[in-house]
């Protein structure tokens, strides 16, 4: 057996220590070590987006990030989203327009739409489809995500 | 499963000599986008390996007196977020922004797509259009080489082991000089190449064409730089006999396979198609340099 390497990572603003094996993927330890069940791994292979979390502020898949890679780093993910409770406008849009239904791909989808509207306030439908190209929904059709993340970036630009 | 290990080294001399003294496979990982799904899918098995993302010189893009140094670590999103870089070589950066999704090209890096081989890489036809070199080190110490010469066949490059390349240099682009990328694929996202095409042109100031480099992307073992292709424009004003003859030297350079992207005979008809339309794009831009 490889031997397990200390790693220490801040995720959602809190530090947590843990010893992992040299490949094993971010999304593993967040799942099954840190037991932060919100990302979902779906295809393992960087395809689906569903495991999207950011490290050090950049959009990334976590089952194609080692756990190794994130000693030092800081990690967001979708337990991190709502403060005190509260959902994003965001997270409310998605809810009130039907943004998702078996919800698998919604945590990756929130994190990555969070992403752009980070870089861009005001996307347009065009970018909003562009850059979620890697986030796979196999139940909306995907018109329905796009709806919710125009109208959150239109409620956050105080519209 | 063998025993593994990880390794983030800070210097350049530190992974070669870690890449020089380990015991059986040793890996190179950048971003990881290809290394991980490898190791997943088991079809790789490594005993080490050895992460280049904490050496700065392999993650930072510099603009020096002879043209830009690019990290061969650095991330395709941290490329498409310099300006400079991208009002320099847009054709690079149309082949960088095909790779993958944004995630994807949150970790992806310029170095992995040529060291995987691909014969389908986005980035490589440009970056070999570019006239780009690969500045690598080793236990030898240090060489330079040409981009064109390091894939040798899909998955296979010309690097020796113990060999990492550090970053690429591009050359100064004269007045009157423009690049551009294309590729055709049946979805405009999260698709492979069927056939892609790298061009890169420059003209004198009388509007006739002094130089210029035409690449073919998944039409042959590696990625094909079609001199005869090139040769057509040389010395025309890229007119519409000129690029004629260039789509038919295009046509002839090429030696692909039929699979379940494209058969044989489709990929060598669009690779002529896309390759004309790459140079119209490279000559407008040419034109307004």
């Amino acid at each position: 057996m490889a031997s397990k390497t200390h790693v220490t990572t801040t995720v959602n603003g809190d530090e947590h220590q843990y010893l992992c094996e040299p490949t094993q993927t971010l999304v593993d330890v967040l799942r099954n070590e840190l037991e932060l069940t919100g990302t979902k791994e779906g295809c393992s292979t960087g395809d689906c987006g569903a495991c999207s979390v950011m490290v050090d502020g950049v959009l990334v898949c976590s089952c194609l990030t080692l756990a190794v890679e994130t000693d030092g780093k800081s990690v967001e993910t979708i337990e991190g989203m709502a403060g005190g409770g509260e959902l994003t406008p965001l997270q409310r849009n998605f809810l009130e327009l039907n943004g998702l239904q078996c919800g698998i791909c919604t945590p990756g989808i929130l994190i990555a739409a969070k992403a752009l509207l980070d870089r861009n306030p005001d996307p347009t439908e065009s970018e909003i489809r562009f850059w979620l190209a890697g986030n796979l929904c196999r139940c909306t059709g995907y018109d329905k995500i796009i709806r919710s993340v125009l109208a959150a970036a239109e409620e956050m630009r105080g519209n | 499963m063998a025993e593994e290990g990880y390794a983030a080294p800070q210097t350049v001399e530190a992974a070669v000599s870690l890449l020089g003294a380990a015991n059986g496979d040793a890996r190179v990982m950048a971003g990881g986008t290809d290394i991980l799904v490898q190791l997943h899918a088991d079809l790789i098995d490594p005993d080490l390996i050895v992460d280049i993302k904490n050496i700065p010189e392999l993650c930072t893009i510099t603009e020096e007196a002879d043209g830009f140094r690019v990290g061969a670590a650095v991330s395709g999103m941290a490329l498409m977020d310099h300006a400079g870089f991208n009002a320099a070589w847009p054709g690079v950066m149309e082949g960088v922004a095909l790779i993958g999704s944004i995630q994807v090209k949150g970790r992806a890096s310029i170095g992995g797509n040529l060291c995987n081989a691909s014969p389908a890489a986005d980035s490589v036809p440009p970056l070999i259009a570019a006239g780009a070199v690969a500045n690598i080190a080793g236990p030898g110490g240090l060489r330079v080489v040409p981009v064109e010469d390091i894939i040798t066949g899909p998955g296979a490059t010309s690097l020796d082991q113990g060999e990492i390349i550090v970053s690429f240099t591009f050359p100064q682009s004269p007045a009157h000089s423009g690049d551009c990328y294309l590729r055709l694929t049946p979805r405009t996202e999260m698709d492979i190449a069927v056939v892609g095409a790298g061009v890169n042109l420059t003209m004198d100031d009388n509007g006739v064409c002094v130089a210029a480099r035409v690449v073919l992307g998944a039409v042959a073992p590696t990625p094909l730089l079609a001199s005869d292709a090139a040769d057509a424009l040389i010395g025309t004003q890229v007119d519409d006999a000129a690029l004629a003859e260039m789509a038919t030297a295009t046509s002839a350079a090429c030696d692909p396979i039929s699979d379940k992207r494209g058969t044989k005979q489709y990929r060598i008809k669009t690779a002529a198609v896309i390759a004309r339309r790459a140079a119209e794009r490279a000559l407008e831009r040419a034109r307004a340099n």
